[in-house]
């Protein structure tokens, strides 16, 4: 039985490297459920390496948006979503629903759509839309799967500000435990409640939100 | 001024112009070759037979022979079964592309031309729907293979990252691969059709009851007011195409295709049997009795006479005729592009341009050679013509609609500046990289040519079959696919080298 105490995620002593070069180096750190998370660094400093690393470790439960969002291109909006619960349906039903959207799960995806200002868009192929929608595609997707632990590598570098609020409220709300890679650090802040800060590689700071102090995030980006 | 730094090789300075060298050499090399070919102008008076095929393209005669619609009909229901089947063989072929005897066998069934697979099935199967279809169908399975696996290669694998754990392989394919390859699938098929449609008339030549077969007799008795009409209909099913094809009728095609199809024809068991299991065998191994040191050594000198007499003689004939042919292509290219692009003709001068491009195309290169052969008399001359202008005419119409997209900016000179310092070096990449890849398939036209009598490869091919010396047609053959092979890998090479990149499904 898992108690709120129970980590989710636990990294030990991790180190990730390409081509002989470190990019994490021995990174220890323990993700417990409910906890929402921004992770803030500088381009380069493993963010994104770091987010890869524990969606690995939890795939079974965990949806990643990842910086480049891994949509199909010619595929509809409604069917990128829809590949979000491949693994829960035989593949005929999967083929069936590709040649021609079923009722059933137009039914359930439009709503997700809807809270996220897609709905108008919902059998565009994503090549025809907006970066801003084809993110907030990537998002309805993480939703529409359904899992406990969400994982964003800058979800919502391209929405308006306006819109990014409403983008974090949905993960935050259908998301038990969160971590978010934003180069927004202020953005990152409202909606999470602890800070990781990574610098070439190294974790060098790891705090609740409410006890950041402006200086310690300007450490992270100083050369 | 402004010094621009480009790395087309076309670039001032000091650094070394990999682009041009490679151009210049083909150039060089065809030269060369060009002295010891044989080119030349052999009958006494040109200009009458071209008066008598001018008279003949005004005047069209579309009653000239009650078959010609029969005929007609034919070449288009051969193309759409002998494609749909090369789909249907090609589709699975791609999925075990990975496979390094899969690519093999791909590469050795496309490497010989289709006329070659024709002339042998009709050996098998006589004068059935079936030579047609499988003529058509086998090679074109190769090259589908081949295309298909590039494109499903190309296709986005960032999707599959955020798959969730356990949907399974076909799912995965169908949602991550297929969708962005399903387009260019499309685009290709419909590309290959307009190939099939020529493949087919061009297999009447053989006998089967295509366009070919009337634009053979009517050629032969300077009957030029038919070919004419033969030719016009043809020209409009292919630019047409686009109207008459689509997806969803594409079965109602085949059922049709099935049923206008003359089945006559039969096959004869022992006819198949005997041709495989004896008469492609080399001659010293099928009358021996046993296998002794004796029939070796008349294997040996009959080995030793195919490759000396006709073998050698062949090749060289071939690679002389491909070399300039290629950069006769070449040539043409260049001086045919700006005709149908809109940063040097207005809209009128590009339609007429469009025309002119779009004929040259859709005539095969086989019958634009026959063409010259009659003007001017035996020789590569006729060849090397027909397949420079036929091939120019199908990179210049890529290469002039690629130049639609080029942006120039807006006080850009005109004319021949622009084209020299402007268009040129831009597209000079792209250009290299479309005739490298139609090398091979230039290559692969020079052998069929050898039918009309040039003595590539393809002589030495159709004169063993009119022999009925099956053994050395079919060793003659694969000598053909072998250096169709070879080119195809020096022409990989050379583009990798120069990193000329192109998509596999325009050309």
């Amino acid at each position: 039985m898992l108690t709120r105490s129970d980590p989710v995620l636990k990294l030990e002593n991790a180190t990730v490297g390409y081509n002989g070069e470190a990019v994490l180096k021995n990174l220890s750190l323990e993700i417990k459920p409910g906890e929402k998370i921004a992770l803030v660094g500088q381009s380069g400093a493993g963010k994104s390496t770091l987010l890869n690393l524990l969606y690995q470790q939890c795939q079974e439960d965990a949806a990643l948006v990842p910086q480049d969002l891994g949509l199909v291109r010619s595929l509809s909006v409604f069917h990128n979503v829809f590949m979000g619960r491949l693994n829960r349906h035989p593949t005929w039903y999967n083929i069936a629903n590709l040649l021609k959207p079923l009722k059933k799960e137009v039914d359930q995806i439009s709503p997700i759509l809807g809270q996220l200002g897609l709905e108008e868009k919902i059998f565009e192929p994503i090549r025809e839309l907006s970066g801003g929608q084809q993110q907030r595609t990537a998002v309805a997707r993480a939703i529409f799967k359904d899992s406990s632990i969400f994982f964003g590598d800058e979800p919502v570098s391209a929405v308006d500000e306006h819109q990014s609020h409403t983008v974090l409220q949905a993960i935050a709300i259908s998301h038990q435990t969160v971590v978010l890679s934003m180069h927004d650090v202020d953005l990152a802040l409202r909606y999470t409640d602890r800070v990781i800060g990574l610098r070439l590689g190294d974790l060098v700071l790891d705090q609740p939100t409410a006890t950041i102090r402006a200086a310690d995030l300007d450490d992270l980006y100083k050369h | 001024m402004t010094t621009s730094i480009s790395t087309s090789g076309f670039a001032a300075g000091t650094k070394p112009r990999p682009l041009l060298r490679t151009s210049l050499g083909f150039v060089a090399v065809a030269v060369v070759l060009g002295l010891f070919g044989d080119f030349e102008i052999t009958t006494l008076d040109p200009w009458i037979e071209i008066k008598r095929m001018a008279i003949g393209a005004t005047t069209p005669d579309f009653s000239a022979t009650e078959d010609l619609w029969r005929a007609v009909i034919n070449t288009v229901a051969f193309a759409i079964l002998g494609v749909a089947l090369g789909n249907a063989l090609g589709f699975p072929l791609a999925l075990a592309f990975k496979y390094r005897a899969v690519r093999a066998s791909c590469a050795f069934i496309r490497a010989i031309h289709e006329l070659f697979w024709a002339l042998i099935f009709l050996q098998v199967f006589g004068l059935t729907p079936l030579t047609g279809v499988l003529a058509i169908a086998i090679p074109y399975a190769g090259i589908f293979a081949k295309v298909y696996s590039e494109i499903l290669e190309e296709s986005d694998p960032a999707p599959l990252q955020t798959l969730p754990k356990g949907t399974s392989a076909i799912t995965t394919f169908m949602f991550v691969r297929m969708p962005d390859a399903w387009v260019h699938f499309k685009t290709y098929a419909l590309y290959r059709l307009e190939c099939g449609l020529r493949s087919s008339a061009v297999l009447g030549f053989v006998g089967l009851p295509t366009i070919g077969f009337h634009l053979e007799s009517a050629f032969s008795q300077g009957k030029y007011s038919e070919v004419a009409a033969l030719l016009i209909i043809f020209y409009v099913i292919i630019a047409t195409i686009r109207k008459w094809v689509h997806s969803r009728l594409i079965p109602v095609y085949i059922l049709l295709a099935l049923l206008v199809i003359p089945w006559g024809g039969e096959f004869s068991a022992s006819n198949i049997l005997r041709f495989f299991s004896h008469d492609i065998l080399p001659h010293p191994l099928r009358i021996a009795e046993t296998i002794d040191m004796g029939t070796l050594a008349a294997l040996g000198s009959w080995l030793s006479m195919m490759w000396n007499e006709q073998a050698v003689p062949g090749i060289i004939a071939t690679v002389i005729l491909t070399q300039v042919a290629l950069v006769g292509s070449g040539a043409l290219t260049l001086l045919f592009f700006p005709l149908i692009s809109p940063k040097f003709f207005k809209t009128f001068g590009r339609t007429a341009g469009h025309v002119f491009l779009v004929v040259l195309r859709s005539t095969p290169e086989y019958v634009l050679a026959l063409i010259f052969l009659l003007l001017w008399g035996p020789s590569m001359l006729p060849a090397a013509v027909a397949l420079a202008l036929h091939n120019g005419a199908i990179i210049g119409h890529l290469i002039g609609r690629y130049t639609e997209d080029m942006s120039l900016r807006p006080d850009s000179s005109k004319g021949l500046n622009l084209y020299a310092y402007d268009v040129l070096p831009r597209l000079y990449p792209q250009f290299l990289a479309f005739l490298f890849y139609r090398w091979e398939v230039i290559m692969r036209e020079t052998a069929i040519l050898g039918i009309l009598g040039i003595a590539t490869l393809g002589f030495y091919i159709d004169s063993a079959f009119a022999d009925l010396r099956f053994d050395r047609a079919l060793f003659l053959i694969i000598i053909t696919a072998t250096l169709n092979i070879c080119i195809d890998s020096l022409s990989r090479y050379i583009r990798g080298r120069l990193r000329l990149k192109t998509t596999a499904d325009v050309v």
